[in-house]
């Protein structure tokens, strides 16, 4: 089939503003987005600029704004897609560097906000912490996250408080204040009841419809929101 | 603009991240240099898990992991490295798990375990449970966890550089490294006293491969173009069996593991007459050839014959949505093949380079077959050659090998920093790097980077990768050095500075056109058949001849010089190798 891949160009080297560029393709219904980013970037435009890496959805680098959705372009397919224009812009809320290519850093910041790294003070055992399937099984889905930003980017609070976290923060959070075997939630909640925190969130339900990886997002930030109301340290 | 750091550590996958936590928790002040987010590592694509003889769900034993480990290597394996390994990666596994990493569970709370290839109880009697996992994203989960500490650690990280060139002294050590900054164009050097390369292997080179689209092999080749440190075992690559049919991606052997089935288009389980004892759990380089022969056969299935089906339908829906929830999904999102209700089409898939930068037990880098080492380079993970795997390696031993060696080589390094000083780089240390980036940028008519590479993929799968013949490595070895030849002539369409990705696109093709040129020689030069390295004109396995180690170096583009090095023996003696 013939394709119309309409892409958002910037290039601050040479261009004021962004502005839109058209490519037609031929394209199978099972090419995924990134294929037809590749195809223009190895056969006709090798300027165009954007991230990728795995190609399988685990990597977390193509996630973009793909007929005006947050997605990685490696999990989208051509049959994925209704009609033969297909629009692309870069995730929104982060300094556009060129293309589709963001300035990452803002939301890593962010993210090490959390202190997202486990906190348990007592010397460990010889062997390994126990922990029932059950205690598991309660922190499983924050642990599928892959900080492709694609939620965090399509929230609306994000785009316009300054300061919010965002849903990712919030999740990675979730998956050690969750966690039988964590300690650090004093800590944690410091960060996330701030100004900058959880209470931001207005349930728009972006950022669970966003995730690449099914996270009900929202629902997590609810169940954080949850344990520092109740001081579930 | 120029960093100083103890340790330089390059690459931030999953042994690239063990090495530099175990450096600074040692006391050196590290800086990791990665071409990616560390989170984007290709680390985070392994699967089904990480073994070590927990115990946890059955009897088992470091001495039957160590075993299993050499047989799998077709006993080209090092068995003083397995011996360190199979002891070691328990201790591993437990520290993962005390760094927070979230394990899937026992009843009792204990870590769970799988069955995966070629892991087997009372050497070689039947499948054993040893791979511990995390669903079917154990790698993702080793990864997030490795940065998470890392972070917590402080270790100073730069993202998105490309490393291009290693400076030594002329004496031979390694002082520095040079590296384009992604985001500005901009070269800066580091000086280290010492350097960890950890920047994984080199699929790319394949048509059909699991592999990121990153994976150029760029240290190896760094190296290789010295024409003073070889390359070790680089004709071994392993072809996963199960990748998805077209794209190449990768479905986990734990998807036999819990209990998949092989089978052929007649519905036939065909492992049980290749491998009578463990059947679908056979070692990855057995398995792929069996599936090659029963499509090369007639026996393949679909409407041209060309593809074997992974059938999981008879398992409990319940155990591939919680146990194997990601190869579910992929199969689900890029074939629109329900796993729970029919068969997954799959091919053999270039997953893994068992060769590489030649090193010690520590990770220093060796140049000779005398095993000299080179003071301040330490090479670790897939882009290292220690060595482990031997001519095949076993599934879950690549996540094993990061942490083990991951540690031992940030350990010797934090220690060598303890006792040497730093060597100024010379002012001129950038230069050859400006000078092969201004020659790609430079050049104004040529072939793109594409066209060079689509050549190099198709070629390489057609004559060199899981059944070889001498003709076919022949014609292979005049093909890669006619690309080289094309390659003096490529050219870019981006002359700009910023995000400049053609530029990338463009080095990473020389890097991966070195590593080819590396391994068909290799191929060519070993006249027999072990583990990975099938050829048909040579069918069985030579011990009185080829029980050694290849070294190669680049003598001029195009021309090799081969050395050897004998193989660490043991424990266990050289046996035929059936399962």
């Amino acid at each position: 089939m013939r394709v119309n891949l309409k892409l958002l160009r910037y290039n601050p080297e040479a261009d004021q503003a962004p502005h839109w560029e058209s490519y037609q393709l031929d394209a199978d219904p099972m090419d995924r987005v990134l294929d037809l980013l590749h195809k223009v970037k190895w056969e006709t435009d090798g300027t165009l600029a954007f991230r990728r890496s795995c190609g399988h959805a685990i990597c977390g680098s193509c996630a973009m704004m793909i007929n005006g959705v947050n997605r990685l372009a490696c999990k989208t397919l051509v049959q994925d897609l209704s009609g033969d224009t297909i629009t692309i812009e870069p995730i929104r809320g982060l300094p556009v560097e060129k293309d589709l290519v963001v300035d990452m850093e803002p939301f890593f910041k962010a993210y090490k906000a959390v202190k997202p790294y486990f906190i348990n003070d007592d010397p460990p055992p010889a062997r390994e912490r126990l922990q029932s399937p059950e205690e598991r099984e309660i922190f499983d889905e924050g642990t599928k996250c892959i900080l492709c930003a694609a939620c965090t980017t399509s929230c609306p609070v994000f785009w316009i408080n300054g300061t919010y976290i965002g849903p990712s923060a919030i999740v990675n959070a979730h998956r050690f204040i969750f966690d039988s075997r964590d300690q650090g939630n004093a800590e944690r909640f410091r960060a996330l009841s701030g100004g900058g925190g959880v209470w931001r969130c207005r349930t728009a339900y972006n950022c669970t419809e966003a995730c690449p990886r099914e996270i009900p997002v929202t629902h997590l930030i609810e169940e954080v929101k949850r344990a520092i109301m109740l001081n579930q340290v | 603009m120029a960093h100083v750091h103890d340790v330089l550590v390059i690459g931030a996958g999953g042994s690239g991240l063990t090495a530099a936590l175990f450096a600074a928790r040692h006391g050196a002040n590290v800086g990791v240099v990665s071409k990616l987010y560390p989170t984007r590592s290709h680390t985070g694509a392994a699967q089904g898990g990480i073994g070590a003889a927990l115990g946890n769900v059955e009897e088992d034993h470091w001495e039957w992991h160590m075993f299993d480990t050499v047989k799998g290597g077709d006993y080209l394996t090092d068995q003083d490295a397995a011996e360190v390994f199979a002891r070691e990666v328990i201790d591993a596994v437990i520290d993962l798990e005390h760094m927070g990493l979230p394990f899937d569970r026992l009843p009792n709370g204990k870590i769970s375990q799988r069955r995966f290839g070629g892991h087997t109880r009372d050497y070689g009697k039947a499948p054993v449970h040893r791979a511990a996992h995390a669903a079917d994203r154990t790698g993702h989960m080793i990864l997030q966890t490795l940065y998470q500490q890392s972070i917590k650690q402080g270790i100073t990280f730069y993202n998105e550089f490309h490393v291009l060139d290693v400076i030594f002294t002329e004496d031979g050590r390694a002082i520095g490294v040079v590296a384009l900054e992604f985001a500005t164009g901009e070269l800066h050097t580091f000086m280290a006293k010492a350097i960890v390369i950890a920047t994984g292997g080199f699929g790319r080179m394949f048509k059909v491969t699991s592999n990121a689209f990153t994976l150029a092999g760029d240290l190896q080749s760094i190296l290789y173009r010295k024409g003073w440190i070889p390359l070790e075992d680089m004709e071994f690559f392993q072809f996963h069996p199960t990748g998805l049919y077209r794209l190449g991606i990768l479905v986990t052997e734990g998807a036999r593991g819990e209990g998949g089935i092989l089978r052929n288009a007649s519905g036939e389980r065909f492992m049980e007459r290749y491998a009578p004892t463990i059947k679908d759990l056979a070692p990855r380089d057995m398995v792929s050839r069996a599936m090659y022969l029963e499509i090369k056969e007639g026996r393949g299935c679909g409407p041209n014959k060309d593809y074997i089906c992974l059938d999981l339908t008879h398992l409990d829906p319940d155990i591939i949505e919680h146990k194997l929830p990601d190869i579910a999904e992929f199969s689900r999102t890029y074939l629109g093949v329900d796993p729970i209700k029919e068969p997954i089409p799959v091919v053999p898939t270039a997953h893994y380079a068992m060769g590489g930068i030649p090193t010690t037990l520590n990770g220093e880098v060796i140049k000779d077959g005398d095993g000299t080492v080179i003071p301040g380079l330490y090479a670790v993970g897939e882009a290292a050659c220690v060595s482990l795997h031997g001519a095949n390696r076993l599934g879950t031993n690549s996540l094993g090998d990061l942490v083990v060696f991951g540690r031992r080589a940030g350990l010797a390094s934090a220690r060598f920093s303890e006792v040497e000083s730093f060597i100024d780089l010379p002012p001129d240390a950038a230069d050859p790097s400006r000078e092969l980036i201004d020659g790609i940028k430079s050049r104004s008519q040529g072939e793109t980077p594409f066209a060079i590479r689509k050549d190099l993929q198709e070629t390489m799968m057609d004559n060199a990768s899981v059944f070889r013949t001498e003709e076919l490595l022949e014609k292979q070895v005049g093909i890669v050095q006619e690309l080289m030849e094309r390659y003096q002539n490529v050219v870019i369409q981006d002359k700009g500075d910023r995000f400049n990705a053609d530029l990338i696109d463009a080095l990473e093709l020389g890097f991966l056109l070195d590593n080819a040129e590396a391994l068909v020689h290799s191929a060519k030069n070993r006249k027999e058949s072990r583990g990975a390295h099938a050829r048909e004109d040579y069918p069985d396995r030579d011990d009185d001849n080829w029980l050694k180690h290849t070294l190669v170096y680049r003598e001029a583009p195009g021309k090799v010089r081969f050395a050897y090095k004998p193989v660490v023996l043991g424990r266990f003696e050289p046996k035929p190798r059936t399962y």
